[in-house]
């Protein structure tokens, strides 16, 4: 049994006086300890809302959460908000975009770090000072003793996820939700981070579920990655076969339409036509038909279930074959 | 194809930090653009990149005099625009169209399509008669892509990539010589992206447009420009054709840069080499002595680094460098190694997210 097991999770959101809405839509996968787990999609697809309803932190009203989350035999969906709280500070980490709005801004660093480590590990003040020091330290914080004593709006960005992370790290949490960490940074800084996570899935066995838009992030730090488009998984497969023979229309028109630094002088892109705002609702059939170049006449009127074709998890009528160049030329 | 169309002559722009209960008094100076030279030939994509707050957007705005430099010039077209006034000035900007990151923050959102593309042509004279102005708006809606439907909605019913078409749309209006595009793509998502970009290309190859595409993703800005500028801390550190830079990066600061870059391939991912950089950026208010690259340089030596600012030098034929080191480096003599990071002094103590409002201390409320 792995160390998490989501299962068929999904989330409708219900407003009043509007039509219910799946923003995620029976997702499921595993993560083991010392793995990384992407997902990866573009705006709006529900990666998320996803982790929040893993962590327990979706709003009780107006959210309806369905499907298990179970984690270490435990369904987390199942807890008091008491317990997930105590869970969310110890056993599980959360690395969110925005720093800043997860720091307590009236609280300085090192005090937010040392609680944790009081709280969670049980360290006396002193200790735990020394341990914050040694925590900010290992994320790649400059003169800590000075950091630990500013507050959060006197930090940059990079060195606010650092702190952020530094917290995580406090609680030595055996399994991290990071939710697009680096996407406010710079790429330099970014590099610093993404390696200081890699450390921790490595050194301590962390098990670690990024949450990205970015593929090349996915490319060098996942094991499995799961594609999502409209709020369900549509392949999930190891990153390896996946880049080099991705199978859904989908996640093979994302990388023929981005420019890579390595692409030789003059390469074309291809873009996917059309926008989400494009798509279908999954019940009338596939999601992703109006932008789809492989699309049959079936896909607009059978949902494609998620089966294990060709190797890995697919949801797809007519997956690519390996080998085909990108979608004709779309009109720009 | 190698006329010079703008030449931009040691550009500066510092922004005053004002303290005091009257914002009247000077504290010292943000210098998001310190002297920078470059030149922009008839017909091609200018590529400009560098990170969050390097000056990036201040030189462009600057161009277009819509921040008002320091010090400096650009020269368009043979006439020195930083001069221009009055009529002479007007007539020269519709030459200059810029399109921004946000479409929908940069698109009234009370105004039609169609009000907004007939905006620009009615305030450069261009409006010549219902019928040409109607043929005209459907022609450039065929250009960019959308429907000529698309004229009676307004921005919100659009998606972002539709958005930033209008966007672009309303540049080509005025049918102008330069297109300016600050970050143009950054704000859509990662599908859509490539339409964008494949659409500036088609438009620069039917119209004949100049562009200096501004840019923090350097996997964009290589695909689409000609030739690139590297900035760093308000100055450019490395200029070269597209392919040059990237096959062989002179400079420490485009070398870690390029390195930085994910690339969507877990082949290549594995065997990369990263170079990491120590610490943060400092700030543009503070910027170190010396080469402002030098408290990150893994290959800072001992002498002239901390002291000497370098000039940005033709090392090969097009292909220029601001290190002092650049030869050294690039033949091995010289190896890189390990740097502590440095604390970021902000100067005054300050985060440049805070707005400096108010007073900076009880003293200096008590004493303004
Ligand atoms: N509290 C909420 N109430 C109603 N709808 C919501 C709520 N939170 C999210 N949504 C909707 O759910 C969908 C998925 O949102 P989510 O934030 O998970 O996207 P995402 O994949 O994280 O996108 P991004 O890359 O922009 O962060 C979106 O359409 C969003 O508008
Ligand atoms: N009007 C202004 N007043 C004071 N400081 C400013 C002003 N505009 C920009 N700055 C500062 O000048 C520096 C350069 O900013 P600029 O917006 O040009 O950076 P950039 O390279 O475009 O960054 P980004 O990638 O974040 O857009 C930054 O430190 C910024 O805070
Ligand atoms: S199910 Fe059909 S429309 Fe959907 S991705 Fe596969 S081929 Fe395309
Ligand atoms: S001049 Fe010195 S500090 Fe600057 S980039 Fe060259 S080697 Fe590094
Ligand atoms: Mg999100
Ligand atoms: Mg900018």
């Amino acid at each position: 049994m792995a160390l998490l097991e989501v299962r068929d999770l999904t989330v409708v959101f219900q407003r009043r006086g509007e039509e219910p809405f799946r923003a995620v839509d029976g997702v499921s996968f595993d993560v083991e300890p010392g793995q990384t787990v992407g997902l990866v999609g573009e705006s709006g697809c529900g990666k998320s809302v996803t982790s929040l309803a893993i962590m327990g932190l979706l709003p009780k009203r107006g959210a309806t959460v369905t499907g298990t989350v179970t984690y270490d035999g435990t369904d987390l969906l199942k807890l008091s908000d008491k317990q997930m709280r105590d869970k969310r500070g110890s056993e599980l980490g959360m690395v969110f975009q925005d720093p800043l709005s997860s720091l307590n801004p009236v609280i300085p660093i090192g005090l937010q770090v040392t609680e944790v480590l009081e709280r969670h590990r049980g360290l006396a003040r002193k200790e735990a000072m020394i341990e914050a020091k040694n925590l900010l330290d290992k994320v790649g914080i400059p003169d800590p003793n000075r950091r630990l004593k500013e507050y959060p709006h006197q930090l940059s960005g990079g060195m606010r996820q650092r702190a952020l992370i530094a917290i995580a790290l406090a609680c030595r949490p055996k399994l991290l939700i990071a939710d697009e960490p680096t996407t406010a940074l710079d790429v330099t800084i970014q590099a610093q981070i993404l390696a200081v996570m890699k450390e921790l899935v490595q050194d301590l066995g962390t098990a670690l579920v990024m949450i990205t838009h970015d593929l090349g992030v996915v490319a060098g730090l996942c094991d499995e990655v799961n594609v999502l488009y409209g709020g369900k998984v549509v392949e999930k497969a190891d990153r390896h076969p996946l880049f080099a023979e991705p199978r859904h229309p989908y996640t093979h028109g994302l990388l023929a339409s981005i420019p890579r630094l390595d692409a030789a002088p003059g390469e074309k892109l291809t873009p996917i036509r059309g926008s989400v705002a494009d798509n279908i609702p999954w019940a009338q059939g596939c999601a992703f038909a109006p932008r789809c170049p492989n699309a049959l006449d079936v896909c607009v009127q059978v949902t494609p279930a998620e089966e294990d074709q060709l190797g890995r998890l697919l949801r797809c009528h007519n997956p690519v074959v390996p080998g085909t160049p990108a979608a004709e030329e779309v009109p720009v | 194809m190698s006329e010079t169309l703008v030449s931009v002559q040691d550009m500066k722009v510092h922004f005053p930090i004002k303290r005091g209960v009257f914002m009247d008094r000077t504290v010292g100076y943000v210098y998001a653009v310190d002297g920078v030279d470059l030149e922009i030939k008839r017909g091609e994509t200018y590529g400009l990149v560098g990170e969050s707050g390097c000056g990036k957007s201040t030189l462009g705005r600057a161009m277009l005099r819509l921040n008002e430099p320091t010090a400096g010039k650009m020269v368009f077209d043979g006439q020195d625009f930083s001069a221009l006034k009055g009529e002479e000035l007007r007539r020269m900007r519709r030459r200059i169209q810029m399109v921004f990151q946000d479409p929908l923050s940069s698109l009234d959102p009370r105004q039609s399509v169609e009000s907004i593309l007939i905006e620009g042509l009615r305030a450069h004279g261009l409006d010549k008669g219902k019928e040409s102005t109607n043929k005209r708006l459907r022609d450039l809606l065929t250009a960019v892509g959308l429907p000529t439907t698309a004229l009676r909605k307004y921005p919100h019913e659009f998606s972002g990539g539709q958005r930033q078409r209008i966007g672009i749309a309303r540049a080509l209006a005025l049918e102008p010589d330069l297109i300016v595009a600050d970050e143009p793509v950054s704000a859509l998502d990662v599908s859509v992206q490539a339409q964008v970009v494949n659409l500036m290309e088609q438009l620069q190859e039917q119209f004949g447009l100049t562009y200096l595409v501004i840019a923090h993703d350097l996997a964009v800005v290589k695909h689409i420009s000609d030739r690139v500028g590297v900035m760093y801390l308000g100055g450019l550190v490395e200029e070269a054709s597209a392919a040059d830079l990237y096959a062989e990066p002179l400079h420490p600061y485009t070398r870690a840069l390029l390195s930085a870059i994910p690339v969507p391939d877990p082949v290549v991912e594995d065997r990369r080499e990263r170079i990491l950089l120590a610490g943060d950026l400092p700030s543009p208010a503070n910027p170190p002595s010396g080469c402002r690259f030098h408290t990150r340089c893994p290959w800072r030596q001992e002498t002239r680094c901390d002291t000497e600012r370098p000039v940005l030098r033709e090392l090969k034929p097009g292909h220029k460098v601001a290190c002092h080191w650049a030869e050294q480096i690039q033949s091995g003599q010289i190896q890189p190694h390990e740097v502590q990071p440095i604390l970021v002094e902000e100067g005054d103590g300050l985060s440049p997210d805070v707005p400096l409002v108010g007073p900076a201390s009880v003293t200096e409320a008590l004493n303004p």
